[in-house]
């Protein structure tokens, strides 16, 4: 019973250290809690006569920010390890050099500028938003696969042939899963930055954690910035825990152990 | 029956096919009656025709131009190709313009259709792509470069774009536009000096106590991760507290809003790819040549100037290029706290729903780290022949 308890207690210690769960529990707070801290928000900004944002719940921003990073980044993920794979196999070896500079020149790009060329082509509201980030987080995508892939050593490869393994073969059971790791840090990479571009998106319309932060900064109302401003900060953070978790968890050889 | 030509550049015949997708499937022109009308799209084949035919034979020629065998060739004539095709649309659009512009009322606008904008992208990659398979040397790269330019400065300043809404608009804003511009590179320089001041004592630190390389990176890194808009946000209410509680700050121009926040948040960004960089740079200089360097009597002063800074010079400039690109890109976004800067014209024209406005702003920042990039780069390469 007491060996339990110890245990028990080390446990929820290790998880203390850890700043993932905490992040997680403080981004729950503030997503459901920040009505509640009307108070906090008069004492901070007084002479504020509406110091919290009403137009949505900061749990549908959350969800509308969520989903845009989503599909977004689920569609570059697919089509940027899609063309990764692509140039690295015998028939698209040809494209592997145009894919490489376009890959270095787009990653200079400035995201909010990549988003910025969407509106005049595309418009205002969600759709463009989405199309905007998925097209800046290709890039990064097929960059880190290339690079994942590319760092296979020829004589793993060499010894897969060897022991009969046909083309498609190599790839799923050899080249992917040795590339992952680079891939899944293209993804977080991508994400975290997808995550910043579409609050950036509400300037266009989309409905996104950035809205009470955009109509913040036109109203001068800063209590509406801090609002929504905190919460992307905590999601991004957490998100990027999470990565880090998965990183972690995914390595061959299992998760570290902790001290 | 003569045997079937066989195809030797499948990325020119891709390219050439995108370029044809573009021109058969959007519109090259589109002609509004003013800024919030809706309007309507004209195709590349009802453009002035000679420039029309310009492009569209610069098309057939990179089709063309995926047959023959010999790679050197194919390089210069698919460059001559794009020309073509880069002039024949740029040159069309200002002449269509001008010929739509007849007709129109004076408040209708001219914008470029997304035809255009793929057939630009076509010739852009295509010269690329040639550039890079034709092995052409530094000296090379830079005649073609400078060669497009002066080729796009001619017919700007011989008033070939005139009636295009982007330079119309363009030139509505050129006194404005010079003035952000500066005020653009004036927040980017701020933020890279005072990240520089802080990195380097930052990197003594990290390099002498290694207890405090986790601590110092994993601090960084979460600042990192914080999306621009939402630090810009969270700095505004403790600066504006801090410019009331001191008078002085806000007799040198400190406030809550403005360049002041933007500056600290864009420093804050750099510190950590920075570090990165310098503290790579340093640590990867080997023990043998450091040990080699003390048996010959260097002292320490010598030997940093001597033996670690050259070394390590590769990875500082890296370090310095991604630090001023990032810093390019997020002082657009500080337009939104009131810093100033090429974003003014993004965030303007979004909400006055003036497109072409928005382009007077996003074009610049691309250039901007295009030539950033290809500035480091340059510094680069010469950092690394000097070893």
């Amino acid at each position: 019973m007491g060996a339990d308890r110890r245990s028990l207690i080390a446990a929820l210690l290790r998880l203390a250290r850890q700043p993932g769960p905490w992040l997680t529990v403080l981004l729950l707070a503030a997503m459901f809690l920040m009505p509640k801290a009307e108070p906090l928000m008069r004492w901070l900004f007084p002479g504020d006569p509406r110091p919290v944002y009403t137009r949505a719940s900061f749990f549908e921003l959350t969800l509308a920010h969520a989903e845009l990073v989503a599909i977004s980044s689920l569609a570059a993920a697919a089509i940027g390890i899609g063309v990764g794979i692509f140039v690295t196999r015998e028939c698209g070896r040809e494209f592997a050099a145009m894919a490489g500079a376009i890959a270095a020149m787009a990653q200079t790009f400035p995201p909010v500028a990549v988003l910025a060329l969407t509106i005049p082509v595309l418009g205002y509201g969600a759709a463009p938003a989405i199309a905007a980030l998925c097209l800046y987080a290709i890039f990064p995508i097929i960059a880190a696969t290339v690079t994942g892939i590319e760092a296979v050593p020829a004589t793993v490869r060499d010894a897969a042939m060897g022991m009969g393994f046909a083309p498609r073969d190599v790839l799923w059971r050899i080249e992917l899963p040795l590339a992952f790791p680079f891939i899944l840090a293209g993804l977080r990479n991508a994400v975290i930055i997808n995550i910043g571009t579409a609050a950036i998106g509400s300037a266009a319309g989309a409905l996104s954690l950035g809205s009470p932060i955009i109509e913040g900064l036109s109203a001068s109302n800063p209590a509406y910035v801090l609002e929504g401003a905190s919460i992307v900060a905590l999601l991004a953070m957490a998100v990027d825990r999470g990565f880090a978790w998965l990183e972690d968890f995914t390595r061959p050889g299992g998760p570290e152990q902790p001290g | 029956m003569a045997p079937m030509p066989k195809v030797h550049d499948h990325v020119l015949l891709t390219l050439s096919c995108l370029g044809f997708a573009g021109v058969v499937s959007g519109g090259f022109m589109d002609l509004a009656q003013n800024r919030l009308a809706k309007g309507s799209a004209y195709s590349l084949f009802q453009a002035p025709a000679f420039e029309a035919a310009a492009a569209m034979a610069g098309l057939c020629g990179l089709a063309l131009l995926s047959f023959p065998r010999r790679p050197k060739l194919r390089s210069f004539t698919t460059i001559l190709a794009a020309a073509l095709i880069l002039w024949g649309s740029c040159a069309g659009a200002g002449h269509f313009a001008a010929f739509l512009m007849q007709t129109a009322p004076p408040a209708a606008r001219v914008s470029l259709g997304p035809a255009f904008w793929i057939l630009a992208i076509t010739a852009i990659l295509a010269i690329a792509d040639a550039v890079q398979r034709g092995n052409f040397g530094f000296f090379a790269r830079l005649f073609i470069g400078a060669a497009f330019c002066a080729g796009f400065f001619l017919m700007a300043g011989t008033g070939s774009f005139d009636h295009l809404s982007l330079a119309r608009e363009f030139s509505n804003n050129r006194g404005i536009f010079a003035t952000e511009l500066l005020h653009h590179l004036g927040l980017v320089g701020a933020a890279v000096f005072i990240a520089l001041m802080i990195g380097m004592p930052l990197t003594v630190l990290v390099l002498r106590k290694k207890a405090m390389t986790g601590f110092v990176f994993a601090g960084l890194g979460i600042l990192q991760t914080i999306p621009s808009i939402a630090l810009f946000g969270v700095l505004i209410a403790p600066m504006t507290k801090l410019s009331e509680e001191l008078p002085f700050l806000r007799a040198i121009g400190i406030n809550g809003t403005g360049p002041a926040p933007a500056v600290v948040a864009l420093t804050l960004y750099s510190l950590l790819p920075l570090v990165r960089g310098f503290y790579t740079g340093f640590s990867e200089v080997a023990f043998e040549v450091k040990d080699a360097a003390t048996a010959i009597g260097f002292g320490a002063r010598q030997m940093f100037i001597e033996v670690e800074l050259p070394l390590a010079l590769p990875a500082l400039l890296s370090g310095m290029r991604v630090v001023t690109i990032q810093a390019i890109g997020l002082a657009s976004v500080a337009a939104l706290i009131g810093a100033g800067g090429l974003g003014t014209f993004i965030f303007q024209g979004i909400g006055q729903y003036a497109l072409d406005l928005v382009l007077v702003g996003a074009i610049p920042v691309i250039l901007l780290a295009l030539l950033t990039n290809f500035f480091f780069e340059m510094l680069l390469g010469l950092a690394r022949r000097k070893l």
